[in-house]
């Protein structure tokens, strides 16, 4: 019998979609069962009371959740956020509901005995719920109470060796795609640059002294599958400099119909043969393919690594093997002045250990918007109030055309005269001579 | 002359109303020092157990252990 009735979260489990209600009832009737004998360090009916105050506040709408806290483990300024519930006493297993994020792993890669071992901790000594994961990519444990925290960052450190992600006006846990790992597209090593830049900017995820979040992501090639360049203030992006490497033979193959194009995917309906110049040339963003029955062409200088050719034809069209990325800054979600996507900053650079260079970026960015950023401005807003043209002086990176995103419709340029080949000089008396005020 | 940490004490015990202060408030108290420098004094002050960080999860303040009205509620 359940603690609270929920009527309209029922109605939620109705969908076609598997239901978060739905799960939580099951961790409620788990923990009451306790199959296992825990001695549970938080309340044992914390899933009921989740479900209850979320009830009430479908009904009133309005949120019962008092917002963040003082709540931490000893040192550490991020990693966890305190909540409580507006209505402890009707829903005392939720009084105290603290989240907890961990960092998860590079392009997420568990084991079986890793994620039990999460468990353990977490059905012992909080409520057993979870959120895999969060936006940001990190492990997010829902639900525990003040005098488990040490307990549990003890644990997560010593026994799973997994530290705590970021929060607040930090560093956020860096996230990754699984890159060289698995994708023959990638073309950096981004696991390796994830955990080394992690490792390296550690004062950085866990002692705040931003103006708010900071968040890296890298994705290995421009498919983007950790959507960096919408999600990520610091966005590395893989990328080729040489050109795409097409294997003829191959093409006339898929033509052909011996290779299954897009490695086999949508193959749930018939779609007919595949025709190259209507789902591949003629898709092409730039216009820059063209198939002439026998042989394909791409005018690489007109390529902007949209990815499709590529996607559609991965054992014909391959990436070049001059690889390196670039790297995009001040993407963020709609909070203030609208959802931004990255904008481009470094158009390529070569990944190289001990990553020197990207690092040198990074700091100049970072010693600038902690300068001067506004409370609460995420650096792709002081990019906007300051202009793209301050972000390129502090990271003394040189204006090119790749930084050009549409023809200028603004005539009005000023230069500094130290932005001039020989300087300039004005007179303004003699100016003022010719022109009356 | 009062060392850096007693000068972010003095600060945060001369301000009444507010308990919690932004990274860029406590900056202001060492006009000439660069953020990163501020922030070793800081991370020292929450070493020592003198200061706390506040955290809506989206946004940190430091404020003075135990200062503030959300103190109790966490015990």
């Amino acid at each position: 019998m359940a603690k609270h009735q929920t009527p309209l979260l029922d109605q939620l489990e109705t969908g076609p979609w598997p239901s978060f209600v739905s799960d939580i009832k099951q961790e409620a009737a788990h923990r009451a069962a306790n199959p296992d004998g825990l001695d549970y360090q938080t309340p044992v009916d914390c899933p009921d009371d989740l479900l209850g105050v979320l009830e009430l506040s479908f009904k009133d709408k309005e949120t019962h959740w008092k917002h963040g806290g003082i709540v931490g483990v000893f040192g550490y300024g991020g990693g966890v956020i305190g909540r409580y519930c507006d209505q402890p006493e009707m829903f005392p297993g939720v009084a105290h509901f603290h989240t907890v994020r961990l960092a998860q792993p590079s392009g997420k890669y568990y084991t079986a005995d890793y994620l039990r071992g999460i468990m353990d901790i977490w059905d012992l000594r909080g409520s057993g719920l979870t959120n895999m994961h969060g936006s940001t990519g990190d492990i997010v444990l829902l639900g525990t109470t003040t005098p488990q925290l040490e307990e549990i960052f003890f644990d997560v450190t010593h026994k799973m060796n997994t530290d705590l992600g970021g929060s607040g006006g930090n560093l956020r846990t860096p996230a990754d795609c699984l890159g060289q790992s698995r994708c023959e597209f990638a073309c950096y090593d981004t696991q390796d640059l994830c955990h080394t830049l992690t490792n390296d900017y550690q004062d950085e995820l866990h002692r705040p002294a931003f103006p708010y979040k900071f968040k890296f992501k890298f994705d290995g090639c421009p498919n983007g599958c950790v959507a960096s360049i919408a999600r990520s203030d610091f966005s590395v992006i893989g990328t080729w400099k040489d050109d795409i490497r097409i294997d003829q033979d191959r093409v006339k193959a898929y033509v052909a119909g011996e290779f299954k194009p897009g490695g086999g995917s949508h193959s749930g309906r018939d779609w007919g043969k595949f025709d190259i110049v209507k789902e591949v040339v003629d898709r092409c963003p730039t216009g820059c393919m063209s198939y002439d029955g026998a042989k394909l062409s791409i005018d690489n200088a007109n390529c902007t690594r949209c990815m499709h050719c590529i996607n559609t034809m991965p054992a014909a069209v391959k990436i070049g093997k001059e690889t390196g990325t670039s790297i995009l800054l001040g993407a963020k979600a709609p909070i203030l002045d609208g959802a931004q996507m990255s904008s481009l900053l470094v158009p390529f650079v070569v990944v190289e250990k001990p990553y020197d260079e990207i690092k040198e970026v990074i700091e100049n960015i970072w010693d600038w918007w902690m300068e001067e950023g506004k409370n609460r401005e995420r650096v792709g807003e002081t990019m906007k109030r300051l202009s793209f043209q301050k972000l390129l002086e502090v990271t003394n990176i040189k204006a090119m055309p790749q930084h050009v995103k549409e023809p200028r419709s603004n005539p009005y340029i000023f230069f500094k005269e130290e932005e001039v080949p020989g300087g300039f000089a004005h007179d303004e008396k003699a100016y003022r001579q010719r022109h009356m005020r | 002359m009062p060392s850096e940490k007693e000068q972010v004490l003095e600060f945060l015990t001369g301000k009444t109303g507010k308990s919690k202060f932004y990274f860029s408030d406590l900056c202001k108290v060492f006009p000439d020092k660069k953020q990163r420098e501020v922030k070793k004094v800081l991370t020292e002050l929450v070493n020592e157990g003198k200061l706390e960080f506040w955290s809506s999860g989206s946004t940190t303040m430091y404020g003075l252990t135990g200062a503030g009205k959300q103190k109790a509620e966490e015990e």
